[in-house]
Parts: structure tokens; C-alpha cells; sequence
């Protein structure tokens, strides 16, 4: 039973009072950011970033992981009790949870959302603890000409899934890999696209864009939208589902949670697509599809179980392959490229207590988070008051010194501001963030990989195709593009991230 | 010839470019053989299938059959200042320490929020100096000018 003591060395790490802190206190961020509907675990955890500095690796992942789940739980309260998302990922679970608590069942909801979650969350913790291990094995096979082609694939799939124009996603993870390039490149020691500047030597850094891009950018973006408060629903009511609910919302779970999990392991997969997924799928299964929107507990079951298991399993191409599939996962390779670990299959055999602890971790965050999140609703309720006004200049000011304290240098705080007012370009124009932070992340390690495997084939280009491996990748890459630029198909998928 | 998708025709400009001045640029750099790569090559190629890809959202933003759509206006009220306030506390840091420095950027933030409220304001970045210093300062041991320099109290 290998699996079996690891995990076991995993809650060993996970269960020291350090950690749990660290857990209990991503949980609580990521609650509150879910809750706070304008800001999202991508510029929080960015804004964090340099403060795991000071903390020791294992701590710092276990607690910017806690965010990323712990938004997935908040963002669904705020869906449920006012017809709010907190978070993209939970904009499904407004259409039944909401209609739930205008019924009076709003403390149901809550618990069959709460519930869902924690079970898909700890299935898919024991999928990630079981699928990593030989994953990695594969991984450790592959040479340059693979990494290239896999890195390709996991771009392409990251935006093939995502919403938009394709060729306009595509276009911002070009833009994002040339960005990547700015800096020394590593073979030649050549200072490229500095401008003469010296602080750009070092390459921009990651967290720079995305909180120009996603922290003050987002926040000129809001503050355009007058908002309107909704009333929140006054009554919570009975936590406990009923017999009936209950027996409608369990089988939707174990749907919900298998779905999530094949759909967050994709690139580009993770927390939104599944539940968008899922909830499609609950409505063609059910008997009674008419019900839907109206209040039926398996619209909110099969979401949120599908949600929390996609942002559980989007994790495994991070741990096993070094591939970041969605913009959270790329701060989390800068997190720990930070502490001097390159993401990827060595990180199991190299960092074993940091690979288990982190997979524990997220075992016992679920369970804090149910905990955090039923009881204590109440207390999530009255922070939704919290208007924006208050709000905003709180986040400018985290992100300031967040991005101060990266090197200590102000010079970082006025390039900050510079992707602030790209960003707030780009959003006009419909061009999405979350591809250019993957290429950024990942740009000067396709180069290398690039470079590396034509230097071993002296040149020919062929040896991305000659190579089996490489080949199929590729392959999958060039067909997931033409499957989504055929019409017929390009339509549907319109369709399908229009409809709520 | 009639402009109908404006969103994707500025995209395709600013692609197209940013493509063709990462191109450029990257001429300047030894460019190598395929076999042993110089530090101009990946970035030149990358430039280059960029900007013709930036040119076909643009050609097909022109097409006559194109979906329409309207670049939203620009807000730049809001945009001078949030940007400025940042801009300002990166200028101030140093010389005037982190007290200061945070008051300036939450109050003139502040006038960015359409229902501006100078009591609201001046609560808010009394309460967002204290919790920064207790939190960065003190809590986590962060190293900055806290007080302006010339008092020489750092």
C-alpha cells in the first residue's frame, strides 16, 4: 500500500500546527474573496504571492491552494443567498440555488452545495493521490521535442475550452510567450527587449501582469458598472434537505463529481467549465427537465460537486507535468519557482513531503471549509454588505505592496500600472487575461525546450513529428483547433457558454 | 467599405503590431541556425506568426458579413485616477515612507467611485494604514520607509 503511507507521511505534514494555520487561513481568504463579489482568487493569489517568501514552501502552496478551493465555496453562498457569483465557476448555481432560496429552502441549498463540494472534493483528492504517481512515470520519458509539444497542446487546449474568439485567445498567448522573452535569455546571456532598462533584465515578472491585468484593471472595469445591490434573501431557514431533496440531489453528486474530475485534468478545464458542463448534463438526464431554474436541488448538487472536483483535479497536470492549465495554476508554478522548485514530475521524488502535504492539506481544507461555511453563513452574509467603495481601495493597496515587496523596487509598481491600463484596454476590446498569463509563464521554457530538441536534431525541424510521442500530441492540438473553427461546432459552443 | 467589428479590428491592429515590433526588435539579436539558436530566433518567428494572425482577425473584422460590435467607451476619468494614485504612491514611497504614501493612494482612489464620500474615505484609509502596518510591518516583518526620510526616524 503505497498510496496508502504516503498519504499517511501527506497528513503527517498537513497536520502540524503551521500548516493547519496556513490552511485554515487560505480557507478563510478564499471564502471571503468568493464571497466578495469584484475580486477572484487569480490577482488575491497574485497579491500573496510575495509574502510566501517568507513562509516556508509547503506552507505558502497549502495556503494559496486553500483560496483557490476556498473561492470555489464562497462564490456559491453568494450565488445561493443573492443571486450574485462570486466567482465565474458558480454562475450556474444561481439559476437553482437562487430560485431554492426564494422557495424558503436557502439553508438547504447551502447544504447540498456545502455537501456536494466536500464529497467531490475528497474524491477527487484521492483521484489526484492516485492518477499523480504514474503520471509523473510517463512524464519522465519525455525529452525537449515532447515538453514542446506538450506544452503546445496544454496552450491550445487551454484556450480551445475557454470562451471567446479562438484566434484572439491565441493571439494573447503569443503575446504572452513574447513577453516571457523579456529579459536574459539563459544559453546566451543576452539582455533582450530591456530597452536598456536594468530592472527588466531580470524578465517581467508574472505577478506584475496579473495584477495589472487582473487586480487594477478589473477593479477601472468595475467601478464603470453602477452597481445595484440586491436584497439578500432574509431567511436561511432549515440547514437540513429534506427526504426528497435529498434523494434528487445524490445521484447529481456522483455525476457532478466524476465529471468534474475528467474536466478539470483537461487544460483549460477546471472549476468553470465543469460546472457548466455539469449542469447541462443534469438537465438531460433529469425526468423532469422543466424543473430546472425553478429550484431543483440536483441544479445545484451536480455544479457545485463538478466545480469543487475540476479545481481539485486541475492540479494534476500541474504536479505531474509542470503544465499550468488555467490562469490560478500559473501563479501556483511562479509560488513555487519562487522556493526554487521547478514544477514537474521530479517534484514527487524530490519533494515528497511538499507533493503529500499539499494533497492532504486540501483533504482537510475541504473539511474546514464545510465547517466554515455552513455555521458560520451568517458571518459571509453581513461581509456581502461591504460595498464597493470601501472595498476597492483595499485591494489597490494590497496589490501596491504586494508588488513592492516582489524586489523592494517601485520601478516594478510603475510597470504594474502600465498592464493596468493595458488591461483595461484589452478588456474593451474582448481580449482575455488568463491565456497571456500562460504563455507568460510558460515562454521561456518552451524556448528552451524548442531549442534544445532542434539541437539535438541538428536542426530538422521533422523531429517533432518523427517522434511518436510528440507526434500524437501535436496531433491532438491540430484537431482540437479544427474541431472547434468547423461551423456546425463553433456555433454550439457559442451557444453553450451564452445559455444559463 | 464599412467598419462593422470595431473590437476585433483594434484587436487585430494592436496584434499585428506588437507582433511586427517584437519582429523587429529581435533582428537585433544574433538570430543563429536552426541547429544552435541564437537569442533572436524564437522571438522573431513568434513576432512574425503574430502579427500575420493579428491580420487575419483584422481582414476579418472587414468582412461584409462580420459580426458587429462596438469598442465600450473609455471611462477615462476613472483610468486618470486609479493610475495616477498608483503611479503617486510608487513616487512617494521612498521619500515620504508608507504612512503617507497609503493615505494619498486610498483618498485620491477614492474619487473614482461614483458615490464619493469624504467621511467613508477618510475612515477607510485610516483603517487600511493601520491594518497594513500591522499586517506587513509588524506581522510580517516587511521592509519599508515608514516614516518620510527626511525625519530620519527609519
Amino acid at each position: 500500500m503505497d498510496l496508502f503511507n504516503n498519504l499517511m507521511m501527506g497528513f503527517g505534514v498537513a497536520f502540524t500546527p503551521e500548516n493547519l494555520t496556513y490552511a485554515l487561513l487560505g480557507c478563510l481568504l478564499g471564502t471571503l474573496v468568493g464571497v466578495l463579489p469584484g475580486l477572484g482568487p487569480v490577482p488575491t493569489i497574485a497579491m500573496l504571492l510575495p509574502i510566501t517568501y517568507v513562509l516556508p514552501p509547503i506552507a505558502g502552496l497549502i495556503m494559496l491552494a486553500g483560496i483557490y478551493y476556498g473561492a470555489q465555496y464562497g462564490g456559491s453562498t453568494t450565488a445561493i443567498l443573492v443571486n450574485l457569483p462570486g466567482e465565474t465557476s458558480s454562475v450556474v448555481t444561481t439559476l437553482d440555488g437562487h430560485a431554492m432560496a426564494k422557495n424558503g429552502r436557502a439553508g438547504a441549498a447551502l447544504s447540498i452545495a456545502g455537501l456536494a463540494s466536500f464529497f467531490a472534493g475528497s474524491v477527487a483528492t484521492l483521484l489526484l493521490a492516485a492518477f499523480a504517481p504514474p503520471l509523473a512515470e510517463v512524464a519522465f520519458k519525455f525529452g525537449p521535442a515532447e515538453y514542446f509539444s506538450l506544452m503546445v497542446l496544454g496552450l491550445v487546449g487551454a484556450v480551445v475550452l475557454a470562451s471567446g474568439s479562438l484566434i484572439k485567445a491565441i493571439c494573447m498567448i503569443l503575446l504572452g510567450l513574447l513577453l516571457g522573452m523579456v529579459g536574459t535569455d539563459v544559453n546566451s546571456g543576452v539582455a533582450r527587449f530591456d530597452f536598456g532598462v536594468p530592472e527588466l533584465q531580470d524578465g517581467l515578472d508574472f505577478a506584475i501582469v496579473a495584477m495589472g491585468v487582473f487586480g487594477f484593471a478589473e477593479i477601472m472595469s468595475n467601478l464603470e458598472l453602477r452597481e445595484n445591490r440586491t436584497e439578500i434573501a432574509s431567511k436561511i431557514g432549515s440547514l437540513y434537505p429534506n427526504k426528497q431533496e435529498f434523494k434528487e440531489a445524490w445521484p447529481a453528486v456522483i455525476r457532478g463529481t466524476a465529471l468534474g474530475s475528467m474536466l478539470g485534468i483537461l487544460p483549460g478545464g477546471g472549476a468553470v467549465l465543469s460546472s457548466f458542463a455539469s449542469y447541462t448534463l443534469e438537465k438531460k438526464v433529469s425526468r423532469n427537465p422543466e424543473r430546472f431554474g425553478k429550484g431543483h436541488p440536483a441544479g445545484v448538487a451536480g455544479p457545485e460537486a463538478a466545480n469543487n472536483a475540476g479545481a481539485q483535479t486541475s492540479f494534476i497536470p500541474l504536479l505531474t507535468l509542470g503544465i499550468p492549465s488555467n490562469a490560478v495554476m500559473a501563479l501556483m508554478v511562479g509560488a513555487m519557482t519562487i522556493h526554487n522548485i521547478q514544477p514537474g514530475p521530479q517534484v514527487m521524488t524530490s519533494h515528497p513531503q511538499l507533493f503529500w502535504g499539499l494533497i492532504a492539506s486540501m483533504w482537510i481544507g475541504n473539511l474546514m471549509l464545510v465547517v466554515l461555511n455552513l455555521p458560520l453563513v451568517g458571518i459571509w452574509v453581513k461581509l456581502l454588505k461591504v460595498p464597493y467603495k470601501i472595498l476597492f481601495p483595499a485591494i489597490l493597496v494590497f496589490c501596491t505592496i504586494g508588488v513592492y515587496s516582489l524586489n523592494y523596487n517601485t520601478f516594478d509598481i510603475m510597470t504594474t500600472s502600465c498592464f493596468g491600463i493595458i488591461g483595461y484596454v484589452w478588456a474593451k476590446l474582448k481580449c482575455e487575461g488568463a491565456p497571456l498569463l500562460l504563455g507568460l509563464v510558460l515562454g521561456p521554457l518552451m524556448e528552451e525546450n524548442f531549442r534544445r530538441a532542434l539541437l539535438l536534431s541538428r536542426g530538422n525541424y521533422g523531429t517533432f513529428l518523427e517522434r511518436p510521442l510528440s507526434a500524437s500530441l501535436l496531433g491532438v492540438a491540430a484537431l482540437l483547433v479544427v474541431i472547434v473553427a468547423l461551423p456546425s461546432i463553433k456555433k454550439k459552443r457559442e451557444q453553450a457558454f451564452v445559455e444559463e | 467599405m464599412q467598419l462593422r467589428n470595431k473590437q476585433d479590428f483594434w484587436s487585430g491592429v494592436m496584434f499585428t503590431l506588437f507582433g511586427l515590433g517584437f519582429a523587429w526588435k529581435a533582428t537585433s539579436y544574433s538570430m543563429g541556425t536552426a541547429a544552435r539558436m541564437g537569442p533572436g530566433y524564437f522571438p522573431h518567428w513568434l513576432g512574425i506568426i503574430m502579427a500575420v494572425l493579428g491580420a487575419v482577425i483584422l481582414l476579418g473584422s472587414l468582412r461584409p458579413n462580420a459580426e458587429k460590435t462596438e469598442v465600450a467607451r473609455f471611462d477615462f476619468k476613472i483610468l486618470a485616477i486609479i493610475i495616477s494614485a498608483i503611479v503617486l504612491f510608487g513616487l512617494m514611497l521612498r521619500p515620504m515612507g508608507l504612512i503617507f504614501s497609503l493615505f494619498s493612494l486610498v483618498t485620491i482612489a477614492s474619487f473614482a467611485s461614483h458615490e464619493h464620500n469624504w467621511k467613508v474615505t477618510g475612515a477607510n484609509a485610516c483603517f487600511l494604514t493601520l491594518l497594513c502596518w500591522l499586517a506587513f510591518v509588524k506581522g510580517l516583518k516587511l521592509v519599508f520607509p515608514i516614516w518620510p526620510a527626511f525625519l530620519g526616524l527609519n
